[in-house]
Formats: structure tokens, C-alpha cells, sequence
């Protein structure tokens, strides 16, 4: 029996071996360890032993059984570690296959310029109003000082609707309108963003319709300086900390004293370069003192109050920002030319 | 405003002043630079000759072979092929070793076997405008009128050997549209002297008023007329120097009587008129409003009708020229003219601007009327150019002008004190400073204490109030001085509103969910304004607004809808091979109530959609945009601010596709509609299926409710089941879904279709429609039989009231 046993215990490792599968392992493991298995058929016979030797024998069997489970289980461990491998060698995919795109869309660059001008200004305590694209002759005109057969008016072709109403050609009137909601009590602190209309035919660098940003400063005892700290803050902010602004003068019907900014060109360093025209500088906006007529006529006493205003085109800033050569692109809505500024 | 270097320093010394620093001054003191051009050219190498000898080059017809006298020791030997050159002349040659405008070097040659030392040169060689370049010497080389030396240098001679700054003024700034304006501005930036001219003229024995007498009709008008008689003149070519001036302040000469007027306008700002006194057919100039109807022909050969808004000059019968406009042809000056009227005169601002508007003629002269003119300044002018007339076409002037009306102005005194101005400006500048800045600017005053009283000059209109001061005395002292400070105050909170912020929400959330922000125009086409509205506001039967005067057809009216021009960006990307494309807007549409007062603006989101929503070939991912794409966006949105208790029904609307359109109604009321655009309208627009939708965002901006309500999550399980029913193919999902959320209560949580299915083994007309209902208690676990009772109450109610037939 003892031989037997060996014998077992030799066929059995051999077939543990040879499985290739799992089902083949358990059909081993039937065949040897089941309750009709080669083992328990070598014990039937165990009756026939002596005292002696039955302990012997069943002791013998167990190790063998035992050697037998071990290799099995061992061998089993083998076959599901090599089905796990095959596993994941099929589902091994090419990395470097494009992923599935997210569905995403993004604001329209003017948008992002506004915004990004907004939250710069809001931070320093100004509130953002808007008024009406469809403005009366006084809101956009007598109001800010520039009566009916004024000059300047030549300055802004407009689109009139009818003796009174006409687009805005700026954004100015919201000022007067924000004004006079103050009832002549300051301070008044806004930015003022919005569409505008010029009677322009529309080509690389005119536009009949386009962007403007304002931003307005009342209250008491406001100086120019004021002026020129904010706006170097702003141009900072928007073009870089290495640039400088300079203000020259320049005439606004509704300011007085009246400036221009503009911020040394990027390109050249102010050496002075075709994008500049030579000169260093880039003008960016226009800028000044409220008129005193513009305070009067919305109710503020122009010996106690003084402000400052400026404004701005977020095209140019952008065409600047970015070098974008055509201001139509800002209206045809290209996806191609959408989706270049919808990172952060 | 060109401005000549030469000519502006014949009343400021400008010497040690490099050009690019005067620019550059300019600019920082408000008179802006846009471009310095020239010199031309500054040879000197490029001198006076004198061709002692010009014969036939021996080797070729269309050459000739000169001898030229350059003030040499020898005659240089020239090969010129110009047809005009001929013994006798004075030319400009370009010696060896001169390097004309486009980097042409002069070398010796040998052409067809003769020496050439050098070139006998045209204008434009030279680099003149070809347009100054008077017609005889178009075709060949320029030969001098009158005397000059041999040797002599000659860039200085034909002046291109000046610089010439194009300035751009601003509005108020009409005192620098004369030489002598900006003279008086680039003398104060420096703190340097002025040299005006002090014009005399030689007066000869005759009178003026023998010949003409002046009436003013409308003083207001024409506050001042000043007329001059000069005998005996002969009309010919300005000398060079004045041709020189002209052209470098962009003018063509013509004749010396024109040049010199035109001279004065540069020098002065002042316009004058010359009439052929012979022509003028009276002795009396009469100004006066023109009759309604009345014409003249002026100088350009064109008849024009006038109106009571406009001044004419007459000769008490007709009119001879639209005051401060343009002359008549009639009395034009001619070749043969030997007396002329001259004309200076104050016209007001308004009249002339009429004038030129009404017949489109602006010009140098009426631009300046136009602005405003330095009326104490009149008669100098008119004596300056008096005096240039007896030198350059030996006129006779006679006597003195005959004048009518007061070149007097009433002086305008500004007061401010040091502490306004250095309260406004933000910086600390001393009175000695300010009294300096105050000279310089040759502006007469007084100082009491503290206190200026300055007398605004004549020639400086925009001298009124202190803040005009200010910038006076600021931009002199210098932008660039005044500190960086920012105000000093409360510091208030800022921010955006509560609507701003929501609408920043929305475009976020557009953005996140794939959509591209847009901009469109809001003036378009007559035909769009009124297509695509949506019903809400198409019930209102407004009227689009139209523009005036629009520039063009595409942009002439303003929309009531964002969808047309949002179509045409979609057409514009299509035909680009740009197929997938999804945009939205967020802008004003409007509203016209009543004719003539301001319009509602109604802000509203509106997006278009085209192509495929998701585009992932290579894992066979390609959803193309459909209805129910853009209403998830939608349904998000309004999930988003409204609490999604918006209701889409279908509706058939003009334009879009009538079995796959829908308006949204909030509370009953209509805010809007979404759909697919007709098939028709796609192919107007080159488009395949597009989707669109318009709402009206300040509804929903004003009806979202910001708060948001906690509820705790349940302990207890939530039972799910599915229902699914057989009905008439035409009933809506959502009558079926609200019937079975109503017939659940209290226990049904949510109720959501999951499959709809029609065609093959459905009977024809019917639809199978399948429900998964969540059922939830916060406070215990349902029982079994509860959910069962709720089941059947819910099938019973289906089958009774919509006919459905439950499936098993």
C-alpha cells in the first residue's frame, strides 16, 4: 500500500502538471482526492492491515493528500494568474489612440476682454452698468457736452433712427444716465461695457458695430493723478507688469482736461517699429477729466465734485493682445477663430 | 496739418532741435504726430548747371550730348535723353558720387561710347510727388524760371531738403491749422521767441472804394467783410519759394493770385477769395442769405441750387460765390485777369458748414470757416497777402480795404487759482512755474494772491473756462510729471449685480455644455428682422425698427430675432468645411412699442446648431444634433435657474419644421421656442439639419428663484418600477408622465420615460411608452402593497382616461 500510495502521489503531481485548464485540474483532483478518488480507494483497503501499520499508512495517505492539495492549489493559482495575463494582454488598447472628446464651448474673445476688464475694476470697488443700445440724442450727446450742431458730432457718423433716437455711438450715455441716478451724490464708481454703432462700412479695420468699455470716477477732490494710477494699474494688468503707459493731451467734448494713453509697444520695447509706427508707444484709449458741464447737467455741483472717465475698444485691445489683423473676424463667429480663445 | 520744418522756423528758431525731438515734443504737448516725412533729398552733390552746349550724341537718335557748366574748372560732359533739354538751360545735375531717392547712385559711365559724368535730372528723379510736378516737365528734366548760381546746391533751391510733419489735430485745436498757429504752440513748448510777420504794403494813389462798396445783409452771418482792389497784375507762375511752401503744406500751385490766397490760408488760417474784378459785372459786393432756389455755377463747372442756409457773395444782383465754399465760375481769375477783389472775410461757423455739407465741398478754406476763425486777425491777413501780390504779380493795391462790419471780439477772462489747479491736476506746482507756463503761452493776465484772471486770445476759441486752464497749464508742465495715485476714500464694496452674475451663470453653463459664445450684428437685413421671432413677441405685431440712413442693405434694420444672422455664421463655417458647428448669443432684441420713443431692449439667449453634437469616429461615436440635443440644453438650463418648471409644447411656427418645433411656456406664457429650422430655410441657407432656439432670457432671468432648498438625504430604500404602455401615437410623453406623477402622490418620487418604441408589431397609430417610476418614503420603508395599490391606481387611471393598454 505504501507503494501504491507513492505511486498515486507520482501520477497525481505529473497530471497537476500536464493540466492546461482549470477543468482539467478539477477533473485531477476528482480522480485523485474525490470521495470514489484514488486515495480513498487505497484506504478501503485499510482494513486489511495490522494495528501496527494502519497508523503508518493513514499518516502516509494524509501527506500524501496533503501534497497532492498543495500542488493543486498551487497549479490553480498558476492557471489564474496566466488567464489574468491573457486577459489583460487582450484588452491592452493603443494609448495613443485620440480620447473622446468632452463637448465643450467657450466665451467669445470680446467677452473674455469685458469680463477680464470688469473683474479687474470690480475688485477696486466699481459696479458694472449698462444702458441702452437704442439712445436719445441727449443721453448720447447733449448730455455729455456736445450740443445739436456741435463740431465733434462730425467726429462720430451716426446711425439715426429718427430725429431723436439713434444707436449709441459710445458708451458714454450710461455714465450720464448712472449720474443722474446719484441725484448729484458721489461717489460714483462704474464700468461701463456694451455694443456701439458708427455709420462705418465695414472693412479690415472698421467696423459698424462694435465694443466699447468705459469707466467713470466721481466723487470729491478726484485728480488727474487719479486718473493716471488707474489706468497705469489697468495697463499693467491687461498688457503686462514690463509695460509703461504715458498720457498725452488730446479733447473729448465731455472731459477737459482731456488725454490719450498709450502703452509702450511690446514689440520694439519703445526702439520704435512698424506696429508702433515708429514712435514706441501704441495708443490704447482715451481718457480725462469729467467736463464740469457734463457733472452739471446730471445734477452734481462741479465745485465739489470732479471725476475721471476713459475709455476703450476691446477689439483693439484684443487685435493688439493677440496680433488679430482683421476686426471682422470679431462678427463671422469662424469656429476656427471661436475656439483659438476658449482656454483660460 | 502738414507742417513744413523751413517754413514753421521762419517764426521760431529751431536750430539745435532735431525734427524727431520736435515731433515728439508735439506729440506730448497735444499737437499728435502722425508722420514725419522728407528730406527728399539733402545732396550736395546735386547742384545747378548750365548747359553751355547740347548736340546729337553721335551714336544714337533719341540721346544728346551735353556740356554742362557745374561752376567747375571744367564743363561736365552729360548723356541726357530727355526731349527738353537744350542749350541755355539751367538744370539740376546730379554729379558723380550723388545718390538719388531710392538709393540711385550717379557713377561715371560711358553710354553708346561717350563719357557721362554724371545726370541732368527730372522732378521725379529728385523725388518730387509726381503730382507737383508741373505738366511741362512731366515727360522731361526740370529746367529753373529764374535766376540761380551755377554750382549752387540744389535740394534747398526745389526744397527737398525739408521735413515735413503731418500733424493730427484734435477738435478744439483750429488754431493750429495755420503755420503761424503752430508756431505760437512749438514757441511756447520751448520757451522761445516768436517772429511774426509784419506785413506792409505800398499803397498806390487810387482807391478801392472807387471801385466797390461792401453791404452786409445778415451780420450774423457775416459779422465782417473786408474787400481790396489790386490793378494792373500778371497772372503767371508763383516763384519757387512760394511753390515750395505750397507743396510742402500738400497744395498744387496753380497761379500766383491762387498761391497766394492759398499761401495766406496756410500762413493764417485766414481763407481768401480773389474775383476777376472785370467779371465781377458790378461795383458792389452785397452778402446776403441766398433766395430759396437761386443757382450759381462755381469754379468746379457745377450748377448748384441754394437755400435761405446758405450765404452768398453778390454783386447785388447775382451771386459770385457760396460764401467761405467755393467761388463762382464766372468770376474766376484767368490768364488774362488784370484787377481783381480780393475777399477777406469772417463767415460764421454754422453758415459755412451748411454750405459745404448741403453741397458736399469741403475744402481747406471752409473747413476753417468752419471751426472757427481768428477774426482780429482778418485784416492782417488781408494785408499780408496784399503785399505778396504787388511782389509776385506786380499788382497795384489801391488804397485801403473797404471794409463793412467790426473785427473786434469781446475778450473772455478766465479766473482759477494755483490751489484748483494743482487740487485737479494732482500735483504740486509753484505760481513762478505757472506764471512761466502762462507766458510761454503768450495769454495776457493778472495775478491777485493766489488768483490768475487770464484773457483768452482770439486765436485760442477753446480758451473758456478754468478746466481748459487746467489742461493749459498741465500739458505744458507735462503729463509725463504728474504723479501715479489712485483716489483717496471710502473704499466701497463693487461688484456685479445679482442679474450680471446669473447671466455670467448662463454663459458658463452654455459653454460647459458645448455651445460657443457668439457676437452678431444687431442691425440686419429689412427681410430677417422679421423672420424667426418668436411667438411672444410676434403677437405683438410690432414693426421692426429701420435706420434713417442706413450704409447699406445688410445691415438696415434692427432684429427682433439673433436667429437669422446666427444662421448666416453657421452658412459662413459650412461653406468653410467647418460642419459641426454650435453657437449661441446672448443680445438685445427691439421692441418698438410706440413710433418714436425708445424701444424695449429684450435681452435673449438664442443658439443655432448644425452637424454633429459628438464626433468620435474611430469608436464609432457620431451623434449627430438633434431636437432633443438642444432641448437637453435648454431643460438643463432651465432645471438650472427655474426649477425646470418650464413646459415645452409643440407648436408650428413660420420658418421652422412643424413637427419638430416646440415653444416654452413658464406660468402659461410663452418665452419662447426651439426646434429644427424648416428644410426649405436649410437649403436657403446651404445648411443640412439645424437646429435653433430662442428664449427670452430677462424672463428668465427675473422668475429665477435664487434660494436653494436642503432636503435630507433618506435613510430609507428607494423602490423602483417599470411601466410600459400601448397608446395613440399622438398622445405627448409628458400628459402620460404628469397623469402617472399626480395618480403616485404621496409615495412616487420621480416618474422618467425610459423607451419609446413605433413600427413594426405595434399596430398602426400606437406607440409603446415605458416609464421607470422611483418610489421613496423620507420617513420609513414602503411596504410592498402600498406600492402595488399605487401601481394599479395608476394603470386603472391610464387605461380609463388615455385609453392605454398596459403591457405585460
Amino acid at each position: 500500500m505504501k507503494e501504491r500510495l507513492k505511486e498515486i502521489k507520482q501520477e497525481a503531481l505529473e497530471q497537476i502538471e500536464a493540466a492546461v485548464d482549470e477543468k482539467k485540474l478539477q477533473d485531477v483532483k476528482v480522480y485523485f482526492l474525490g470521495k470514489k478518488g484514488q486515495i480513498t480507494e487505497v484506504l478501503k483497503g485499510m482494513g486489511k492491515l495490522s494495528k501496527e501499520e494502519r497508523p503508518v499508512i493513514g499518516q502516509l495517505a494524509n501527506e500524501v493528500r496533503d501534497e497532492i492539495t498543495e500542488a493543486l492549489e498551487s497549479k490553480k493559482s498558476k492557471l489564474e494568474q496566466a488567464a489574468l495575463e491573457k486577459q489583460l494582454k487582450a484588452e491592452s488598447v493603443d494609448v495613443t489612440l485620440p480620447g473622446r472628446p468632452v463637448q465643450k464651448g467657450g466665451p467669445h474673445l470680446l467677452r473674455k476682454v469685458i469680463r477680464d476688464i470688469e473683474d479687474l475694476f470690480t475688485t477696486m470697488g466699481y459696479e458694472v452698468a449698462e444702458g441702452p443700445e437704442v439712445e436719445t440724442d441727449f443721453y448720447n450727446f447733449e448730455s455729455l457736452n456736445l450740443p445739436k450742431n456741435h463740431p465733434a458730432r462730425d467726429m462720430q457718423d451716426s446711425f439715426f433712427i429718427s430725429e431723436d433716437l439713434l444707436m449709441r455711438t459710445q458708451t458714454s450715455p450710461v455714465q450720464a444716465r448712472t449720474l443722474r441716478q446719484h441725484e448729484g451724490r458721489g461717489p460714483v464708481k462704474i464700468i461701463c461695457p456694451g455694443k456701439v454703432y458708427r455709420r462705418d462700412t465695414d472693412d479690415a479695420t472698421h467696423s459698424h458695430q462694435f465694443t466699447q468699455i468705459e469707466g467713470l470716477y466721481v466723487d470729491e477732490k478726484i485728480r488727474m493723478s487719479d486718473l493716471k494710477g488707474t489706468l497705469n494699474t489697468f495697463a499693467k494688468h491687461m498688457f503686462g507688469e514690463e509695460r509703461n503707459i504715458r498720457l498725452r493731451p488730446s479733447f473729448f467734448p465731455f472731459t477737459e482736461p482731456s488725454a490719450e494713453m498709450d502703452i509702450s509697444c511690446k514689440i520694439c520695447q519703445g526702439e520704435g517699429c512698424s506696429v508702433c509706427k515708429g514712435s514706441g508707444w501704441i495708443e490704447i484709449l482715451g481718457s480725462g477729466m469729467v467736463h464740469p458741464n457734463v457733472l452739471e447737467m446730471a445734477g452734481f455741483d462741479s465745485n465739489k465734485y470732479s471725476g475721471f472717465a476713459f475709455g476703450m475698444g476691446p477689439e483693439r485691445i484684443a487685435m493688439l493682445k493677440y496680433g488679430i489683423e482683421d476686426i471682422r473676424h470679431f462678427y463671422t463667429n469662424d469656429v476656427r477663430f471661436l475656439k483659438q480663445f476658449h482656454g483660460v | 496739418m502738414l507742417v513744413s520744418r523751413k517754413w514753421l522756423e521762419q517764426y521760431v528758431d529751431l536750430s539745435n532741435i532735431s525734427t524727431d525731438d520736435l515731433a515728439e515734443k508735439m506729440t506730448k504737448s497735444g499737437l499728435e504726430v502722425e508722420e514725419v516725412t522728407g528730406p527728399a533729398l539733402d545732396d550736395e552733390n546735386v547742384v545747378v548747371g548750365y548747359v553751355e552746349q547740347c548736340e546729337q550724341h553721335p551714336n544714337a537718335d533719341k540721346l544728346n550730348l551735353c556740356q554742362v557748366n557745374v561752376g567747375e574748372d571744367e564743363l561736365l560732359q552729360i548723356v541726357c535723353g530727355a526731349p527738353n533739354v537744350a542749350q541755355g538751360q539751367y538744370v539740376v545735375v546730379a554729379k558723380p558720387g550723388a545718390v538719388l531717392p531710392g538709393g540711385f547712385r550717379i557713377k561715371k559711365a560711358k553710354l553708346r561710347g561717350e563719357t557721362s559724368n554724371g545726370m541732368i535730372c527730372s522732378l521725379q528723379e529728385l523725388g518730387y510727388d509726381e503730382k507737383y510736378v508741373p505738366e511741362q516737365f512731366k515727360d522731361g528734366i526740370y529746367v529753373f524760371d529764374e535766376d540761380v548760381t551755377v554750382g549752387e546746391a540744389a535740394c534747398p533751391l526745389l526744397n527737398l531738403d525739408d521735413e515735413v510733419i503731418e500733424i493730427e489735430l484734435t477738435a478744439n485745436r483750429s488754431d493750429c491749422l495755420s503755420l503761424i498757429g503752430v508756431a505760437y504752440d512749438v514757441a511756447a513748448m520751448y520757451d522761445k521767441d516768436i517772429h511774426l510777420p509784419q506785413p506792409e504794403v505800398d499803397i498806390s494813389s487810387g482807391s478801392s472804394s472807387d471801385y466797390i462798396s461792401v453791404k452786409i445783409d445778415d451780420e450774423e452771418a457775416n459779422p465782417y467783410y473786408g474787400a481790396w482792389i489790386l490793378k494792373d497784375l500778371t497772372i503767371r507762375q508763383s516763384p519757387l519759394w512760394l511753390q515750395n511752401r505750397l507743396i510742402s503744406a500738400g497744395i498744387r500751385p496753380i497761379n500766383n493770385v491762387v498761391d497766394v490766397t492759398n499761401y495766406i490760408l496756410m500762413e493764417y488760417g485766414q481763407p481768401l477769395h480773389a474775383f476777376d474784378y472785370d467779371r465781377f459785372g458790378s461795383k458792389e459786393v452785397v452778402t446776403r442769405l441766398a433766395n430759396e432756389g437761386e443757382t450759381i455755377k462755381t469754379l468746379d463747372g457745377e450748377e448748384r441750387t441754394l437755400s435761405s442756409h446758405h450765404l452768398v457773395i453778390t454783386n447785388g444782383e447775382e451771386p459770385h460765390a457760396i460764401a467761405g465754399v467755393m467761388g463762382g465760375e464766372e468770376s474766376e481769375v484767368q490768364e488774362d485777369t488784370t484787377t481783381i477783389l480780393l475777399e477777406a472775410a469772417y463767415f460764421s461757423p454754422g453758415v459755412v458748414r451748411q454750405g459745404s455739407k448741403d453741397h458736399g465741398l469741403r475744402s481747406e478754406a471752409s473747413a476753417r470757416f468752419e471751426k472757427g476763425i481768428d477774426i482780429t486777425r482778418v485784416k492782417e491777413a488781408a494785408t499780408r497777402a496784399a503785399q505778396l501780390l504787388s511782389e509776385v504779380a506786380d499788382g497795384e493795391v489801391l488804397g485801403n480795404l473797404v471794409e463793412e462790419g467790426s473785427t473786434e471780439k469781446d475778450p473772455i477772462n478766465v479766473s482759477f487759482t494755483q490751489d484748483e489747479i494743482n487740487a485737479r491736476i494732482g500735483a504740486d506746482i509753484s505760481i513762478d512755474d505757472m506764471k512761466q507756463i502762462i507766458k510761454r503761452l503768450r495769454f495776457n493776465y493778472e495775478l491777485d494772491g493766489q488768483t490768475f484772471t487770464v484773457e483768452s486770445p482770439a486765436r485760442r476759441q477753446d480758451i473758456v473756462i478754468k478746466e481748459d486752464m487746467v489742461e493749459e497749464i498741465a500739458r505744458l508742465y507735462g503729463y509725463d510729471r504728474i504723479p501715479y495715485t489712485l483716489p483717496v476714500g471710502v473704499r466701497d464694496k463693487g461688484g456685479l449685480t445679482k442679474r450680471q452674475k446669473l447671466i455670467r451663470e448662463v454663459n458658463d453653463y452654455l459653454q460647459s455644455a458645448g455651445l460657443n459664445e457668439s457676437l452678431t450684428y444687431s442691425l440686419t437685413k429689412a427681410e430677417w428682422s422679421t423672420r424667426f421671432v418668436s411667438p411672444e413677441i410676434q403677437n405683438q405685431n410690432l414693426s421692426p425698427i429701420g435706420l434713417s440712413l442706413p450704409m447699406t442693405d445688410l445691415h438696415s434694420h434692427l432684429r427682433l430675432s439673433a436667429v437669422p444672422e446666427l444662421l448666416s455664421s453657421l452658412q459662413y463655417n459650412v461653406a468653410r468645411n467647418q460642419y459641426d458647428v454650435a453657437l449661441y448669443e446672448i443680445g438685445s432684441v427691439f421692441l418698438q412699442h410706440e413710433p418714436r420713443k425708445q424701444p424695449e431692449e429684450n435681452v435673449r439667449l438664442t443658439a443655432a446648431v448644425t452637424g454633429h453634437w459628438e464626433n468620435h469616429p474611430w469608436q464609432g461615436i457620431k451623434v449627430p444634433a438633434d431636437f432633443f440635443v438642444v432641448k437637453g440644453v435648454l431643460e438643463g438650463l432651465f432645471n438650472h435657474f427655474l426649477d425646470g418648471q418650464v413646459e415645452f409644447e409643440k407648436a408650428e411656427l413660420e420658418d421652422m419644421h412643424p413637427g419638430q418645433t416646440a415653444v416654452m411656456k413658464l406660468n402659461g406664457e410663452t418665452m419662447g421656442y426651439v426646434g429644427q429650422i424648416h428644410p426649405i430655410v436649410q437649403r436657403e441657407f446651404d445648411l443640412q439639419e439645424t437646429f435653433v432656439f430662442d428664449v427670452d432670457l430677462d424672463r428668465v432671468l427675473d422668475e429665477t428663484d435664487d434660494g436653494e432648498d436642503y432636503r435630507a438625504i433618506t435613510k430609507y430604500p428607494t423602490i423602483a418600477q417599470d411601466l410600459a404602455f400601448v397608446v395613440d401615437r399622438e398622445l405627448p410623453a409628458k400628459q402620460l408622465e404628469q397623469a402617472i406623477y399626480e395618480q403616485g402622490q404621496p409615495h412616487l418620487e420621480s416618474v422618467k420615460v425610459f423607451d419609446v418604441y413605433q413600427g413594426e408589431h405595434m399596430e398602426e397609430g400606437k406607440k409603446s411608452i415605458a416609464f421607470n417610476l422611483i418610489f421613496q418614503n423620507d420617513e420609513r420603508t414602503l411596504k410592498d402593497e402600498e406600492i402595488e395599490e399605487t401601481r394599479q391606481a395608476i394603470v386603472q387611471h391610464l387605461e380609463t382616461e388615455y385609453q392605454a393598454v398596459l403591457r405585460g
